[in-house]
């Protein structure tokens, strides 16, 4: 059992404690240097009080459902026409999965300068066919929706992979069969593929949901939460909080709420696997 | 299934596939191509080739990220994670599928719960206590944040390759002798070498491309990986994007060489339920 000893131990030291005195630190007032004391339920008032905490996780809900329907949809469309071409199915899940090995830090540049940038980007280029766009990161209505389509980019052909392996599962005389019924795409999606991959697209979902509250890097790398916090998230209001406001307090109340939400949906993804588990 | 789709259907997949293929890709050749072209050039038309493949944007690139420096950092992080994962990983693996002590279960699902927490929930009194004790901008401390975060994913994907191993074998090495720790590690830990390398790339990839850990924890000028390097590069000349691509380019290639070599580990490993970064 010593065995467990070393990767136990990291774990509960970089992660267990310092977790549990998030917790303590929620409860108390603290400004990194003199000593804490106790103040209840004082910094979830105060983060409940800030307009700002309320417009992140509006953003955060806004984040999930996008996350939940439009990378998701994608991946099983792309999926099941790999699933019907026979050339070239290693050449395209390749160049689908490239964008999900790229550092998030230089996918959002990218996405900055060459296609978002006025001047410099392709949003500028469409100038000579008379679209005078602005930086879509530059204003309030559209910052969270360009900050997502960044990781949209990042993130759906890493599901389309995953959910093409699933398919390829599915029995072959079972989809043989459909197609010989005259079954067509979308009725071959309803009743034999979507059906048979549904443990699949549903641990996806539930993933979804917990890594939507945790999105952190492209939102801080391309906004920093802004304009006017038009695109702030959970995460990135908690960071700032500790380290541009050196308000820890707050900090740790906004990280125990972004906790509560990933809990409900860690008590899921832990009931599937074990289930998958002992299947 | 080839068999029974006609030409029509066939001819639409391919024009979706290939439009997903220009999604994935267009971002990435406008990296390639802008990393080569003047500032003038990228603002004339970001789509349009280099008129002379501007090599200098690579040197300037280098030197104002401070590449030797920070790619050496990145580096040290990257490998020390590594062969901290591998060893600590595959140790509690085995323990996990051989050595079932009671709790084992429920140490899993604790590994299994971390892994969605956010890290927002340890990372302020982290910061604090390495402050405290001298820690940051040490490249060690901060492997080992990165251990704790990358493990349990390791743990669960060594745990598959452990359970294909016959238990016989390493009952048949006991019963002639041999000690626990070197049935571990001649008998049992080779059989399991691919997974260990499958873990090896992912947990490599994650590392060289993870910025809010690196950020916090290595701030200095002398101790920042390439990424927060690179980071920083954007924020200071914003303006000189023929740069920032070169720049962008140097971090990159190093992950696509090895992507490319290793697509199936890499597809393998991230589909194990690694971390979305």
């Amino acid at each position: 059992m010593w065995f467990l000893f070393p990767a136990l131990l990291i774990n509960v030291l970089i992660i267990l404690i310092p977790a549990l005195l998030t917790v303590a630190m929620a409860f108390v007032t603290w400004d990194g240097v003199s000593d804490p004391t106790f103040a209840g339920l004082d910094n979830f008032r105060a983060i409940f009080a800030d307009q700002v905490f309320f417009s992140a996780l509006l953003n955060n809900l806004k984040w999930t459902a996008i996350f939940l329907t439009i990378p998701i949809i994608m991946g099983l469309v792309a999926a099941s026409l790999l699933l019907i071409v026979r050339r070239g199915r290693t050449f395209f899940q390749i160049v689908y999965f490239l964008p999900a090995i790229i550092a998030t830090v230089v996918t959002a540049r990218v996405w900055q300068g060459m296609i978002y940038n006025p001047d410099t980007g392709l949003v500028g280029w469409l100038r000579i066919f008379g679209l005078h766009l602005d930086d879509p990161l530059a204003h309030p209505s559209t910052a969270l929706f360009a900050v997502a389509s960044v990781d949209l980019w990042h993130w759906w052909g890493f599901l389309t992979v995953i959910f093409f392996a699933a398919l390829r599962q599915v029995d072959v005389s079972q989809i043989e069969a459909a197609r010989l019924d005259g079954a067509r795409y979308f009725q071959l999606m309803h009743y034999i593929l979507l059906p048979a991959i549904r443990p699949t697209i549903g641990l996806m979902m539930i993933m979804t949901v917990i890594w939507s509250f945790l999105a952190f890097d492209f939102v801080y790398i391309l906004t920093q939460g802004g304009p006017a916090f038009s695109s702030e998230v959970l995460s990135t209001l908690s960071y700032r909080y500790a380290f541009y406001n050196f308000t820890v307090g707050p900090a740790a109340a906004v990280a125990l709420v972004i906790s509560l939400f990933g809990l409900v949906a860690t008590v899921f993804y832990i009931r599937v696997q074990q289930r998958e588990v002992q299947s | 299934m080839n068999r029974t789709v006609d030409r029509g259907t066939l001819t639409i997949a391919y024009v979706v596939l290939g439009l997903g293929a220009l999604v994935a890709l267009l971002p990435l050749a406008l990296m390639l191509v802008s990393a080569l072209k003047t500032s003038a050039e990228i603002v004339a038309n970001p789509l349009a080739l280099p008129q002379i493949p501007q090599w200098q944007n690579f040197l300037r690139a280098w030197k104002d990220a401070e590449l030797g420096t920070s790619l050496l950092n990145s580096v040290k992080v990257t490998g020390l994670t590594v062969v901290l994962i591998c060893v600590t990983g595959s140790m509690a693996a085995h323990a996990l599928t051989r050595q079932r002590a009671r709790g084992s279960r429920w140490i899993s699902v604790y590994f299994l719960a971390t892994t969605t927490l956010p890290i927002q929930l340890y990372l302020f009194p982290l910061y604090f206590g390495f402050a405290k004790l001298n820690l940051v901008d040490s490249v060690v401390a901060t492997s080992l944040i990165y251990t704790a975060i990358y493990s349990p994913f390791s743990i669960f994907l060594l745990r598959t390759y452990f359970l294909a191993i016959p238990v016989e074998v390493e009952e048949a090495a006991l019963m002639d002798g041999a000690k626990p720790w070197q049935v571990f590690s001649f008998i049992t830990l080779p059989l399991v070498s691919p997974g260990v390398l499958t873990v090896a790339v992912i947990a490599g990839l994650n590392t060289w491309n993870e910025f809010l850990i690196s950020t916090t924890f290595l701030q200095a000028r002398t101790a920042q990986t390439a990424v927060v390097r690179f980071y920083m590069l954007g924020g200071q000349y914003s303006s000189d994007w023929g740069e920032i691509m070169a720049a962008a380019l140097i971090i990159v290639a190093p992950m696509v060489v090895f992507f490319l070599l290793m697509q199936r580990r890499f597809i393998e490993g991230m589909a194990s339920g690694s971390v979305k970064g």
